[in-house]
């Protein structure tokens, strides 16, 4: 076989294997949404509605049919691009979504960039110091990261940080008085605000954001320094690293300009994947610090029971991981010459 | 030898944790000439090269004397030897699928040990690589200059080790098994090219080898390690003058096409080889 | 280990003790087994450990600081927070020792079963796990307990739901290392049956892989459970859930601070303590160490 037709049926197979594992994952939302207990005819029309209204919602909504029929209602919705309306907001949930993300992906983004750079810092450190006291300082700093229930932190960060010694801002994505201030163009309160001139308000902006930012970027910088250890120390014992020293250079050059350049790559994919994991903790976060993104309306819509949200909130992450995962593999073979 | 380019007397080399040395009281010297360490594994001949270029991280290194032209390698700082390693000593590796880094292109890596240690640009330091690849008689540098390591065979792999650590002129250049790893076919080629380069700029060479034959027809004079002491030198044509069993018993081990057809001797290794006095 | 002070113990006994002596000589892991222990104890011994009822309110006595007979001081309803948090040592233990009951088993199960017969079998298997895997463990667990509705035993179920699939992929790769074995073929050879020989030789090779990871996974399910008490979709109140304790207290925390801080000193350091014993394990089992012990 050629090469391209050995890219090509690669490819296919991928396609193939996240076809399968979206049409799982929509199956799985699917069951999911059918077996909460909230009644969401009950929840549209009411308590006070008559036989007749409910049922002709209920046979509105499609609910008289068989469950595969449902199903296959549901994938052709899903295709289509309709994912049902909120039974809270009254609104398309995927509207809904839209307009939340962005404060989640601000989020994130600073998280990850702390983290990111945060990890890779005490991994090489840790790598090039094996076994001697920074490697130990840095483990115990990772693990404090692992094991810490997010939600608590962030509370007893708010109680010193903010209530107690005033440094940062407190919770929501900015004052109370700035809200309603700049527009809304991207939902990116920095990059409006700033398009804006408001520069009180992208000042708020950051002073709310650096701190959860750097909870989740401390909680997802324990996976990647520990794997960011785990490759360099790869790296640390190939011979080209010799041949590197032998030219005539210093260690820290061998370090950055040889064994780094060797887990660029790998780095990539990680924190591709850290990022998918940011999500979770997004979810806690966001509820200590009343900040109204993503995981909040997931939240929200878990008490109220609204029962499209939640489907398509799970579905949504599912295909947020899925794409993730595709975009690390892609990365990883675009960038490293081994594999061309 | 008018003035020895290397002068080591009393080389010890202990690792860290180890109950005894791996490398003790060596003693030799090397002018413009062909030097080869003999030894089997564990008898201390890489440790010597590495000791010399003082890449030999947590180890203890002593000796009376362990001088380099005019260098005294022991009393210089790291950053000292940083200006020496590349430009006036290197080490040709074993394998060029592991010495090479795997993600960087050749010529880049031949070009790196001009960037290193002279001032010159880019495109200079590109130029000197060609020069270099095409020394080592790889037959369109340009084309080689921009391919990555597992696209080359090994043997021009080993070729692009030697333009890379012989591009600085040094003085002394360690070749610790550089045919090795490499095709039987391809290997006198490679040392064919070595040799050329070697004696055209007059350059000091230790090969560190396990294969006696090898370094016998190649060098001009061969120390023989065991258990991290040299128990004899022997000049290249001398070898049938042997005198010290061991090296005797690894002569008699070589099998040679027309000699008897009997099992060879296997060496029998003595214990006082490794604390009599030395020769 | 010398002829002389060979033990009477049957072999995996003495494995265990093996690996225990291990972890108590390393200051870490040592950490984490006194910590595990201190949680089992208190488990167990709650009604003695517990100076108060953890349901009993008393409105007059709400928000206390520490000290006057409450160790830890007073919730909003005026309950004692350290017995409260001693008998919630009982929930925490329960979620461990259920998740890793049902999760262990079943997972090692489907995995050396899929590696080992491939085909089908294994595409359909892994599908599943990759579907499970796309998700981070806490919103799918959120997704199920929403399903489910809340409750403890609801939360467990999400949780075991979502905790199997790592440990199935792990003892699947293992397999697929040892299947291609000799002494299985000679095993096969003699007539031994699929299911004889994974069970038999498979499954107690994939044994120490699959015990470090539980170990590890289970700092992240008690993260989990916690969360989802915080989110009030685990432990219905009055139930003294830890994570839950932290959403009531949550209210009142600026001016008392003490309803938060317990609690969730407890769950960072059960946390810590299974990383950390995760970490000695495999540090005990690396084949490499072996002579260490």
């Amino acid at each position: 076989m050629s090469i391209t037709r050995r890219r090509l049926t690669h490819v296919a197979g991928q396609i193939a294997t996240i076809a399968i594992t979206l049409f799982g994952l929509l199956l799985l939302t699917f069951v999911i949404g059918r077996m909460m207990p909230a009644d969401p005819v009950r929840a549209i029309v009411g308590e006070d509605a008559s036989q007749e209204t409910y049922q002709m919602v209920y046979e509105r909504l499609g609910l008289d049919r068989p469950l595969w029929e449902q199903f296959l209602r549901y994938l052709g919705d899903v295709l289509t691009g309709d994912f049902g309306t909120s039974i809270r907001t009254g609104q398309p949930v995927i509207q809904d979504i839209l307009h939340v993300m962005p404060a989640t992906i601000e989020l994130a983004t600073f998280a990850i960039i702390i983290g990111a750079t945060l990890g890779i810092a005490l991994g090489v450190t840790a790598a090039v110091n094996k076994d001697r006291w920074p490697d130990h300082i840095v483990r115990v700093f990772s693990l404090f990261g692992h094991s810490m229930p997010i939600f608590w932190t962030g509370m007893i960060a708010l109680l010193v940080f903010y209530a107690r010694l005033g440094w940062v801002g407190g919770s929501g994505r900015m004052e109370q008085f700035y809200i309603g201030l700049v527009d809304e163009r991207t939902g990116f309160l920095l990059i409006d605000s700033a398009l804006a001139g408001e520069w009180d308000v992208f000042r708020s902006a950051v002073n709310h954001l650096i701190l959860p930012a750097a909870l989740l970027g401390y909680s997802s910088s324990a996976y990647i320094t520990r794997m960011t250890r785990s490759f360099m120390l790869d790296q640390l014992g190939q011979e080209y690293m010799v041949t590197a020293r032998v030219k005539g250079l210093s260690r820290r050059q061998t370090i950055w300009r040889h064994a780094f350049g060797n887990i660029r790559v790998q780095l990539v994919t990680i924190i591709a994947l850290a990022y998918g994991g940011l999500l979770e903790g997004a979810v806690l976060i966001e509820t200590v610090f009343a900040w109204p993104g993503f995981g909040q309306y997931l939240t929200n819509n878990l008490v109220t029971g609204d029962m499209n949200a939640v489907m398509t909130c799970v579905l949504i992450v599912g295909v947020i991981f899925i794409a993730l995962n595709l975009l690390s593999d892609i990365l990883y073979r675009l960038f490293d010459p081994r594999t061309k | 030898m008018d003035q020895p380019i290397l002068d080591v007397r009393n080389l010890s080399v202990r690792y860290p944790g180890a109950a005894a040395d791996a490398v003790r009281g060596v003693t030799f010297q090397l002018g413009r000439e062909r030097l080869g360490i003999v030894g089997e594994s564990g008898s201390g001949k890489s440790t010597v090269g590495r000791a010399l270029l003082r890449l030999l991280p947590g180890a203890t290194i002593t000796a009376d004397a362990l001088r380099f032209q005019d260098l005294d390698l022991l009393a210089l700082s790291e950053r000292e030897m940083l200006k020496v390693r590349g430009r006036r000593m290197s080490m040709i590796l074993q394998d060029p699928k592991f010495s090479l880094n795997p993600i960087q292109r050749v010529g880049h890596q031949v070009a790196e040990t001009c960037l290193r240690h002279f001032r010159c640009s880019r495109a200079e330091a590109k130029a000197r690589a060609l020069e270099m690849l095409a020394a080592v008689r790889i037959r369109d540098p340009e084309r080689v200059h921009d391919l990555y390591p597992h696209e080359i065979s090994g043997g021009m792999g080993q070729r692009v080790m030697i333009a890379m650590m012989l591009l600085a002129d040094p003085g002394l250049v360690i070749a610790d098994e550089p045919t090795s790893a490499l095709d039987v076919t391809v290997r006198l080629q490679v040392l064919n090219i070595l040799d050329g380069l070697v004696r055209d700029r007059g350059i000091g060479l230790i090969m560190i080898s396990h294969d006696l034959n090898l370094v016998r027809n190649f060098c001009d004079r061969v120390l023989i390690m065991y258990a991290g002491r040299v128990v004899e030198v022997l000049q290249a044509g001398a070898f049938d003058r042997a005198r010290h069993p061991y090296t005797q018993g690894l002569l008699a081990a070589q099998p040679r096409i027309g000699g008897p057809r009997q099992p060879l001797a296997i060496l029998d290794r003595r214990p006082e080889w490794k604390d009599e006095p030395l020769p | 280990m010398t002829a002389a002070t060979a033990s009477r113990l049957p072999a995996p006994l003495l494995a265990l003790k093996n690996i225990l002596g291990f972890l108590w000589r390393t200051p870490t892991s040592a950490f984490g087994l006194i910590v595990l222990g201190a949680l089992i104890l208190t488990a167990i011994l709650a009604p003695v450990i517990a100076t108060h009822d953890p349901y009993t309110q008393n409105l007059d006595n709400v928000l206390q600081a520490p000290g006057n007979g409450h160790l830890f001081g007073t919730d909003e309803l005026g309950r004692d927070i350290f017995s409260r948090l001693v008998w919630g040592s009982r929930i925490t233990l329960r979620i461990i020792f259920l998740v890793s009951i049902v999760v262990g088993p079943i997972g090692l199960l489907v995995g050396t079963t899929s590696g080992y017969i491939g085909g089908r079998f294994d595409t359909v298997m892994m599908r599943i796990t990759d579907i499970f895997l796309s998700f981070p463990s806490l919103i799918l667990s959120l997704a199920f307990v929403a399903a489910l509705g809340p409750s403890l035993n609801n939360a467990i179920i999400a949780i075991g739901l979502t905790a199997w699939p790592p440990i199935a992929r792990l003892a699947r790769a293992e397999t697929l290392t040892f299947r291609k074995a000799d002494y299985i073929a000679a095993a096969r050879l003699q007539g031994a049956s699929a299911l004889r020989i994974i069970v038999r030789s498979i499954m107690p090779m994939c044994l120490p892989s699959v015990l470090i990871r539980l170990t590890l996974n289970m700092a992240t399910v008690i993260l989990t459970a916690a969360g989802l008490g915080f989110l009030g979709l685990g432990a219905q109140p009055p139930l003294p859930e830890w994570g839950a304790m932290i959403a009531t207290g949550r209210r009142y925390m600026i001016d008392s601070w003490w309803l938060v801080t317990f609690p969730g000193i407890a769950i960072l350091s059960v946390s810590l303590a299974f990383n950390l014993l995760g970490d000695g394990l495999r540090d005990a089992l690396d084949p490499r160490q072996m002579n260490r012990r």
